[in-house]
Order: C-alpha cells, then structure tokens, then sequence
C-alpha cells in the first residue's frame, strides 16, 4: 500500500464515520473534499526532485500512519503550563479538535467575531464558505490538498470594518504524547475589515513525547487600510511533523507583518505567500529559526508585487546546531507594470556545529524597471571582534558565544511587540543553546530581575 | 542672451513659477535670491530641461533659440550648463570618462573635432590645481563617495573645462565651509568675462560676498518681485524677506 | 571615454592562426551510431575515442532535455540536425557583401572589424585564408620552446592519447548532463591546452587563431591542463557576431588545474540573437567546468555575454585542493527577445577554499534574463570563503530580470555572503549627464560601463576594450 493510499483509507473511514453519526455536512464542502482527495490521490506526496520540495524529504510522513483524534481531553494543568502566560482572546485545539474547556472569548470586544471552524460552519456555513479557499486550493502543494479532503476543524477570526481588538488573539494547538500517532488538519482563516486591527498568534505547543502529524492551511484576508499583526509561534514537540502554509492578500494601504518563529517539531515546512494587490499595501516578515540535534526546519516565502507602489521586508534568521538541517527560500516577484516596488530581504544564519547544514535560496523575479529590490544572504560564525571585546570585559569565551548567539536572534526578537512571547523565545533559545555556553541562568536571572522590579510593566 | 518672459511652471499639478520675466546680457551675472519654496530652484531646472517640470505658458530664448524646443543635451551643447545642489553619483563612471565624453559632445555639436588627448589632459589637470583637487579624483566614480564640498568643487571643474554660455548655479554654497566656498567662488569668478554670464541662485548673502553680482532679483512665491543692484542683497540680509513681499503686494 | 585608445585597439588586425583542414564531405541530418562512426573515421580517431564515444550516445538516448531554467523554447528535433558537416556549401552563402544583412555590417562597422573579415564573419563564401604561415610558425615555436601544446582536440586525440585519455571526461563527465552527453558523442572540434609543471605560458592563447573554423564549432570540445605551478590565459570567442547556420550549439569546456596552477580563462560569446522578432538566433547550451585539483590552485572564469538568442551556461569550478581559489566574473547583456540564463557553481570540497562571483545582468528591450548560481560547501571545507555580488541594471518596462541563487552550506567555519540588487537607470543620473551634453544613448552607455567595471578589469587588455564597444552596440536602440 502506498503512502498516499493510507491517508486516503483514513479519510474514507472518517467520512463513513461522520455518515455512520448523521453529521451533517454542507454540499460544498463535501464536493471539495472529493476533489481535493482526487487531487491527492493524483499527485502524491511530494518528492525531492519537486524544486520547492529540493531540500525536504517528507517521506518520514507519508509514510507513517496517522489516526484523527477521537477527544480534546487534556489536563488543565498540563496546558496552563504550556499556555502563553498573558491575557488574550484563547481558542484551543487539542490535537485537532476544539477545546471549549481551554479556550477563552471573554474579552472578545464588539465587532469582532473568533470561533471555531466547527461553529461558524454550523452557524451559517454559506458566509465561511465564500472566503474559505479563496486565496489557496488544492494546486499551492499536496500538503493543502490533504488539508482541504479532511477540513473540519481551525478558527474563523471576522473584524468588522474599524474594529479595533487590543488584546492578542491566540490560537492555541496542543499536541498530546498518545499511545498510537495522530493527524490534524487545521484551518485557520481571518478577514480584517477595513481599518481594523488584530494580533493574532498562532502557538503550536505540546506534550514533550508526542509524535504527531500536523497540517495546517491559513488564509487572511486584509481589506483596506487593515492592519495585521501575525505571529506564529512553533515550539512543536521535538517529534512532531509540522507542516504549513500561510496565503495572505493583502487591499490598498493594508499592512501585514508575520512572526514566523520556529523552534520545535522534527521536520517543519513553512510556506508564507503574501499578494499585494493593491498600492499601499506593505508587508514585513520577521523569521527566527532555531534546531538542533536531527530537526529540519523548511521556511519558504514568496511575495508577489502585483500592483504599483507596493513594499515588502524581510529578515530571516537562523541558528542551527548538531547535525540539524535549515532550508531559507525567499522568492520576491514584481510583475509587469507594478512599477515604484521597494522590495529588501535579508537572511543570516548561523552554523553551530560542523555537521549542521542550511540551504539558502534567495530569488527575485523582476518584471518591472522601476523598482528597487535587494537580497542578501549570509552564513557564517561569529564576529570574532565582538567576541574578543567581550573577553576583555571579563566575560569567559563560551558564556560571549552564547550571548552573540542570542544577540543574533535578538536582530529579529527585538521588534517582537508581545513581550510574553520574547521572553518566551529568550528563554527558549538560551536553553536550547549548548550547555557549555552556560546562559540560562544568566538570562532567567535577567528576565526575573526584570519582572521583579517592574521594569516590564507598562 | 537669455530671455524668459511670463514663465508658468507647474510640478505634479501645483503652479511654483507664475509668470517670471529675466533678460540677461552677456558679462552680466545675477543672483536670485528669495525665501524657500519661492520657485528659485524650479527656474535654472527647467532652464535645464529637467523633465518634472511642465511649462503651462511662457517662452525661454537662448540666443534666440526656443530653448524649451531643445533637447537637455543640445541646450547644454549651446553652453546652457547647470551647477547642481544636489549632484548625483553615477557608480562605476569615472570623473575623467564623464569629462571627456561632455567635452567632446559640446565640441561635436559646435562641428569641432575631438580635443587630443594630451591636449585634454593638461587642460584638466590645469583646471584641477585651480581647484585645489588631487589628480585622484579623476579616477573616482562620478561623486561617488564624495563629500558634499568635493562635490560642489566637481560641479565647478566640469564648468572650467566645459566653459559654458551661462552658467547656472544653484544654491552652490550650500553645505560650504568658508574655505571651500573661497576655492569655489573664486572658480566661479574666473568664468566671469564680456562673453559669459552666470546666473546664481541662492538663499544666503554670504557667497555674493564673494561673488559680486552686476543685479539681484528677489523672487517670491513664482515671481519677480523686486530687482536691484548687490546693494539689495545686503537690505535683504539685514531685513528679512517680508518686506519685499509686503511691498509688492501693497 | 578615451575613444581613440578603444578605436585603435578595436581596429587592430586579427593575430591570424592556423587553418583546419576543409572536409568536403557532410553526413546527412540525424544521430544514430552509424553517424558516430563517421565523426570519428573522419577525425581519424582511434577505437577507444569512438568506444566513449557510442557510451555518452547510449547515456544520452536515456537522458531528457532540462526543464528547470528560466527559457522559454520550441523543442528541438536532434534529428533534423546535420552532426558532421563541412563548412557550408558555397551555394547558399552570400556572394558578397552586398547580399548581407545591412544590419550586420553596420555592426561590424561599429565594431571596427577590418573590411576582409568582415565578409568571412557574415559567411561571404571567398576563399579567405586569413592564416599567413610565418605568423602560425612563429607562435607554434615560442610555444613549443616552453613545451606548451596548443592544437584542436582532434590532433590531440591522435598525438598525445595518453593526456585525452588521463584527462577527457574527468571534470565534465560523459553523462553529467543532456547537452554534454550530446557533446560527448558527437564533437567535432575544439582545442587542447597542455601547459607542463611550472611553465607560464608565454603568450595569451586565443581561438582568434582559428578564426576560419568558427563554421565548425557546432560541438566545441576544450580540454585544457595546467600542471603544478603552471599558467595559462585562454581567450575565447569574438566579439564579431557571427553568421551561422547551425542553431544549436553545445560546448564541453574541462579546466584542470593541479598544485599551484593557475588557469584564467576568458569568453566573449556574440552569436546571433536572432532578428528583432526573435526569429534565428543561436541556441547556446555550454556546459563548463573548471577542477581545482591541487592544492592553491585557482580557476578564473571571465565571460561577456551579448550574443545568442538563449544562452544555458553556468562555468564552474570544483574546489577540491586545500586552498585552491575559484572565480567568475560575469558581464550578461540581453536585448530584443534574447533569453540567457546564467550563472556559475561553487562547490568548495577543501579546506580553505575560497571563491568569489561578481555577475552583472543587464537586461533591455523584451529580453529575459536569469542568474542561477550554486554556492556549496561541503562538511570537509574548514575555514571555506565565499563572497558572492549579483546586481541587475532594468533598461525598459518589457524585460524581466531574475535571481536564484542556491546556497548549501554544510560547515560551521564557513562564510558565505550574498548580495543582490536589482535597479534602473536612474533618471536622475541621465538627466545629470544630458545637462552636460551627453546623448542619452552615450549616458546610457557611459552608466551600464560603469555598472559593469568590476568585471571588465578582469578581462585581458584587449577583450576589455572590445567589450565595451560590444556592450554599446548592443544595448543600441534600447532607451528612448
């Protein structure tokens, strides 16, 4: 039996499941699940002789046999542990499914609207239907296909135009350590009406064993002038696969920035395509990529210029250490006639060990002359200079290496404006950081001085 | 020698110049002086050929040529050459490249031959001692890496060797200490003869200390609003610029 | 610009070389073995040439033509292609000047290519034998005297078989890719370089020498060696565009460079590109590599490339002596409808290593034009450098310029750095030298120069002034 034939058979007896239990599904979305398991079925899992798959092997996943989740049990304990200790707009999902019991819409102001896919489908499953897959199908890779033949669950995020939400919205995705693997298949889906604004944060946290499967497809929508603050925070368990895509499309004047942080999973694949359609509209990427002993961390992003006077900016890091492996692809294309495009990008990495690799591919595809594009891109150790003054400062040579070492992620963490989730990533990278370089005492004591005297407070 | 009568000028739909008259001779030189945003810089641009500017209505005669008729590089082959404020790098292109090519395309248009090399070498680095500037800097890209004093002193070389008609600057002593304004001045000084003209525009005073403009107009909001002799630019250095506009508007 | 200097050195007479011999037989169009056969009896050749020969044919029949780069073509039907032919019957070439597209030699007027080539650039079927006998001689001795060879691939194979066989396919090997397969199989010419242990050859070689055997250069071969401590600068190409009927073109060049050797090598590519609709034009599919063999051993790749309706050509080098240096330095302009997609690989192997890439991309009119580089470092390449600069200059709305450079890097001690920018003319700098009564065509061209500087003084004197001229010429037309 093939790869691709198990996750077929998987979603046959889920389905079979849901007639069994007279689950009623609209029309639509049963056609596009038979069309996108048809895709599937055709196209298989990809293969490294796949250009956007070139460094990236999934066979470990189309391999494996990933059963769905049957409950969202999961001690409150253990999450509030996991959980990103600030007040926020919470939905979770554990391992897929909508946990009610550790979610939290209480300060949900007027205007906006969070919910799980399950809900708003029941609600009134015409208006999601209209925006759900309209910026990616069944073609963007056969990741989504699979996303779309077993969509059931995500989050649906609606603002309506000037809606203004202060507090983060933080969709929370627990995978738990079971006894056999398991798949989930999330959507995540916002539309920011005109002039609103929104941080949402999508967390990706779970129980150290686990060795799940996830695979999630987000689409945001940004209409005039809105403003969207995205971070994706992926502390994955060490065993989990990670797949991911991101489509946004961005209106006149909208701006978009995306927090694209991985630090966990065992092979993760990241793809973040933006479409700038109309003048005005500015998108920022900010990436922090950090593995270590086997993982293999996969991050793609394409821009596309399609209109005049459009602006994007990226800045990707990444620290990898052992015998871990990093992909950076940063594709930037002006089309025709989108003429006044500032367009930069920017990606450094940073090679712990001898036998860690990253492929950095960073491509321009220029239509248009009137425009001012760059790259950059380099890979190498630290600045021996700076390691040097640090020494005269009395500062052993290991513990200088382990503060560059965060200094060098702080490029990129410093202009994350959630503080919870800094400290969190300051905290984690040190960690994470060989122990010789000694820090996580030194920055746990700083952090701790910090909320001691107030000095975090607003 | 030059003639711009009732000169409009819009940039991206806004009217700067609105109907501005100038004559000036051969051997003359005038400075335009006025507040900021007066339209001081708008003029020597469009005299120029600079392609932002969009003349609504208006005439400028070079010679009796229709200078607006004239592409920008035939009118600086007629001798029209501009000083920029702001002169832009050219990467890769070397002063001397940039020299000779000028040079040798004003010579073309006046039917001469190109200038031998040797010739043209001892004319440069003649001009370049009258600079106080090191042969190095032939070598360098266009303005590249300069700092702005180095750049207005290549402003001047270029017109040593190019020696135009009318030569305009504008607000060249900007961003000048005292020293590299004297070394510009007096470069600027040494083009004046009964053949040339110099047409400066400037907001301070002080470079016509140095040199010494046969008239001073002062320009406000588009238009001419009052000229004089140099001794016009000390009431206006002492006395403000509302004065004059108070007094043109009475 | 000193325009009298450049006018000397363009209108300087061709150094002249040797003739090939004149075939007069051709094989009908197609490749099967039979065909193969008859390429290498006509060349004399020995059983195991022809052996290798039939193996690349037999690896090629299984290979398919590459799909990844960023061109656009109808496919090309190897069967309608005639794999041995001798120079073009008389019939169909020109009877003179007058039957010559104006527009070349309007080129070759601006080019300053002397009046009696001309006409064997455009294919004028007169008997021009440009080659004098003494010139030939005399460089055939200086060379002979420092013990350097110099001749085609073909005298090569049948006079010193023990190199061809050391060294033939080492670097490009028979089945690397479809079009060196192909070249494999069936080349017919090129030339072989021998430079012994710590002799720096005494002169600059070029393939002006054989500026008469341009006809047959359909499925170049190059082999050149330098042993330790040896050094060679190769200058290939002209800067004429040549008249020519054979659409495809697949070279194999294979640089091997042992303990301290240094070989430079140099092209200036200007093959037809094809009329303004993009009809014609050669298709220039060159597959080139350098081995750093030895350690300290440096490979330098220079390359102005004009010419072609589409050009598929990444020069590369294999750094795998401890310190060996590898560069490339690239100048690609295209124009009308010309498509080139270029760049170079990097693989560092050995400790120390270090490479550099400089490629400059200009692209008007309705051309399209991609760099595609490798820089690779492997695990064993302690302390490996590289330092990478690609910059794109736009001229016009209708042309597309891209960038895809792949980094693997597999070495903490590594670093590698790429920049790229992507950028037009600015109207600000066009309007500074207008207003000193520069034509904008000359500002223009004035500014692409300058833009490509960091190349050009990589090139040999001569190259680097013709380059010039050949990068005006060919920018003719673009702005305005």
């Amino acid at each position: 039996m093939s790869g691709a034939q198990t996750f077929l058979n998987r979603l046959e007896e889920r389905v079979s499941e849901r007639q069994a239990a007279s689950l009623p599904e609209p029309t639509w979305i049963v056609a596009r699940r038979q069309a996108a398991a048809a895709r599937f079925e055709a196209l298989g899992f990809p293969t490294r002789r796949d250009e956007a798959w070139k460094y990236t092997d999934v066979r470990r996943i189309g391999e494996g046999d990933f059963a769905l989740a049957r409950d969202a049990a999961f001690s409150k304990a253990a999450a509030a542990a996991l959980t990103l200790p600030i007040e926020a707009i919470r939905l979770t999902f554990v391992d897929g499914l909508f946990s009610a019991e550790l979610s939290d819409l209480s300060a949900l102001p007027s205007g906006a609207s969070v919910e799980p896919l399950s809900q708003a489908l029941a609600d009134n499953h015409e208006a999601v239907g209209g925006a759900l897959g309209r910026l990616t199908g069944v073609e963007f890779s056969p990741f989504s296909a699979l996303n779309t033949a077993f969509t059931e669950e995500g989050a649906v995020i609606r603002l309506a135009p000037g809606t203004v939400v202060e507090l983060p919205i933080v969709l929370q995705f627990l995978s738990r350590a079971n006894d056999a693997a398991v798949m989930s298949h999330p959507r995540v889906l916002v539309q920011a009406g005109a002039r609103s604004q929104a941080t949402v944060v999508e967390h990706y946290v779970g129980e150290a064993d686990a060795a799940n499967f996830t695979n999630v497809v987000g689409e945001i929508l940004l209409e005039r002038g809105a403003i969207l603050n995205h971070y994706k925070l992926q502390e994955a368990p060490l065993g989990d696969f990670h797949i991911a895509s991101l489509h946004v499309d961005q209106g006149r004047d909208s701006r978009f920035t995306s927090f694209n942080i991985n630090l966990g999973g065992a092979l993760v694949r990241n793809d973040l395509v933006s479409d700038l359609n109309a003048q005005g509209a500015e998108a920022s990427y900010l990436g922090l990529f950090f593995a270590q002993g086997r993982q293999h961390v996969d991050n793609h992003t394409l821009v596309n210029h399609n209109a005049p006077t459009t602006f994007s900016n990226e800045n990707y890091k990444g620290i990898l250490g052992d015998r871990a492996r990093g992909v950076f692809n940063g594709k930037v294309i002006v089309k025709r006639d989108s003429q006044k495009i500032e367009a930069y990008q920017s990606n450094a990495n940073l090679l712990l060990s001898d036998r860690a690799e990253i492929d950095a591919k960073p491509e321009l595809e220029i239509y248009a002359d009137d425009v001012k594009c760059s790259h950059g891109t380099t890979t190498g150790q630290l600045d021996e200079k700076a390691v040097f003054a640090l020494r005269t400062r009395g500062i052993n040579e290991q513990t200088a290496r382990g503060l560059l070492t965060l200094a060098f992620a702080g490029e990129v963490m410093e202009q994350v404006t959630v503080d919870a989730i800094a400290e969190r990533v300051e905290r984690t990278v040190a960690g994470k950081l060989p122990e010789r370089f000694n820090l996580t005492e030194l920055v746990d004591a700083s952090l701790n001085e910090v909320h001691d005297t107030g000095l975090g407070e607003e | 020698m030059l003639e711009v009568k009732d000169l409009h000028v819009t940039v991206e739909g806004k009217e700067i110049l609105k109907g501005l008259s100038l004559t000036v001779n051969p051997g003359e030189v005038h400075a335009i002086m006025g507040p900021n945003g007066a339209g001081k810089s708008t003029l020597s641009a469009v005299i120029a050929g600079n392609e932002g500017y969009e003349v609504t209505s208006g005439s400028i005669t070079f010679e009796g040529q229709d200078v607006l008729e004239m592409e920008i590089e035939e009118r600086a082959q007629a001798g029209l050459l501009l000083g920029f404020q702001y002169p832009v790098e050219i990467p890769g292109v070397k002063n001397v490249y940039l020299l000779k090519a000028a040079l040798n395309a004003q010579r073309a248009a006046r039917g001469e031959g190109e200038m031998p090399a040797p010739e043209f070498m001892k004319l440069v680095r003649e001009k370049l001692a009258y600079m106080k500037m090191d042969p190095s800097f032939l070598q360098r890209a266009v303005n590249e890496g300069f700092s702005g004093g180095e750049k207005k002193r290549n402003e001047i070389l270029q017109m040593l060797v190019l020696q135009p008609k009318l030569a305009m600057l504008d607000e060249i002593d900007s961003g000048l200490d005292i020293d590299a304004m004297k070394v510009v001045a007096e470069g600027v000084n040494s083009l004046r003869d009964s053949e040339r003209a110099i047409l400066m525009v400037t907001h301070y005073q002080r470079l016509l200390d140095y040199i010494e403009p046969d008239y001073v107009h002062v320009l406000v909001d588009g238009r001419i609003v009052k000229s004089g002799d140099k001794t016009l630019a000390l009431e206006l250095e002492s006395r403000g610029y509302e004065w004059v506009t108070e007094e043109s508007a009475a | 610009m000193a325009t009298e200097e450049m006018e000397q050195l363009v209108r300087r007479e061709y150094t002249q070389g040797f003739v090939t011999d004149i075939e007069s037989e051709t094989v009908p169009p197609g490749l099967d073995e039979s065909v193969i056969a008859f390429i290498s009896q006509k060349k004399g050749e020995p059983e195991w040439m022809l052996e290798w020969r039939l193996d690349a044919y037999q690896q090629w029949l299984k290979m398919k033509a590459p799909s990844w780069a960023h061109l656009n073509y109808p496919p090309i039907d190897y069967q309608a292609i005639s794999y041995f032919s001798a120079p073009k019957s008389k019939d169909d070439a020109p009877k003179s000047l007058d039957e010559v597209d104006p527009k070349l030699l309007e080129t070759y007027e601006k080019l300053g290519i002397p009046l009696h080539e001309r006409a064997a650039l455009a294919g004028v079927a007169v008997d021009a034998v440009f080659d004098s006998v003494s010139v030939t001689t005399t460089f055939k001795e200086k060379l002979g005297e420092a013990g350097v060879i110099f001749c085609s691939i073909s005298e090569a194979i049948r006079d010193y078989p023990e190199l061809i066989k050391q060294y033939l396919g080492t670097v490009v090997p028979k089945a690397d890719n479809y079009f060196a397969a192909l070249n494999s199989a069936v080349f017919t010419d090129g030339s072989f370089v021998y430079v012994p242990e710590g002799v720096t050859c005494p002169m600059e070689l070029s393939t002006y020498f054989r500026i008469n055997a341009a006809n047959t250069g359909q499925f170049e071969r190059t082999l050149i060696i330098c042993e330790k401590q040896a050094q060679v600068s190769y200058l290939e190409g002209c800067t004429a565009p040549m008249r020519d009927e054979n659409q495809l073109h697949a070279a194999v060049v294979e640089l091997v460079a042992l303990e301290d050797a240094y070989i430079k090598y140099s092209t200036v590519q200007n093959w037809y590109p094809g009329d303004e609709e993009g009809r014609g034009g050669i298709y220039n599919f060159v597959t080139k590599r350098a081995d750093c063999r030895g350690d300290r051993s440096k490979v330098s790749w220079t390359q102005v490339e004009t010419g072609s309706a589409i050009t598929w050509k990444y020069p590369s080098c294999v750094l795998r002596g401890k310190d060996s240096v590898g560069e490339f330095y690239s100048v690609a302009v295209t124009n009308g409808r010309q498509q080139a997609d270029t760049g170079t690989k990097m693989i560092h192997i050995g400790e120390g290593t270090k490479s550099t890439i400089v490629s400059k991309g200009i692209a008007a009119g309705n051309s399209e034009q991609a760099y595609r580089g490798l820089v690779k470092i492997g695990p064993r390449a302690k302390g490996a450098r590289n330092f990478t600069q690609c910059d794109s200059l736009l001229i016009g709305d209708r042309c597309g310029a891209h960038t895809f450079p792949y980094q693997e890097i597999g070495n903490s001690s590594a670093t590698v750095e790429h920049e790229a920018t992507t950028s037009k003319i600015g109207e600000d700098q066009l309007f500074y030298c207008r207003q000193r009564g520069i034509s904008e065509e000359d500002a223009v061209n004035m500014i692409v120069n300058g833009f490509c500087k960091d190349v050009f003084q990589e090139l040999p004197m001569e190259f680097a002034v013709e380059a010039e001229a050949l990068l005006n010429v060919t920018l003719e037309g673009a702005v305005g």
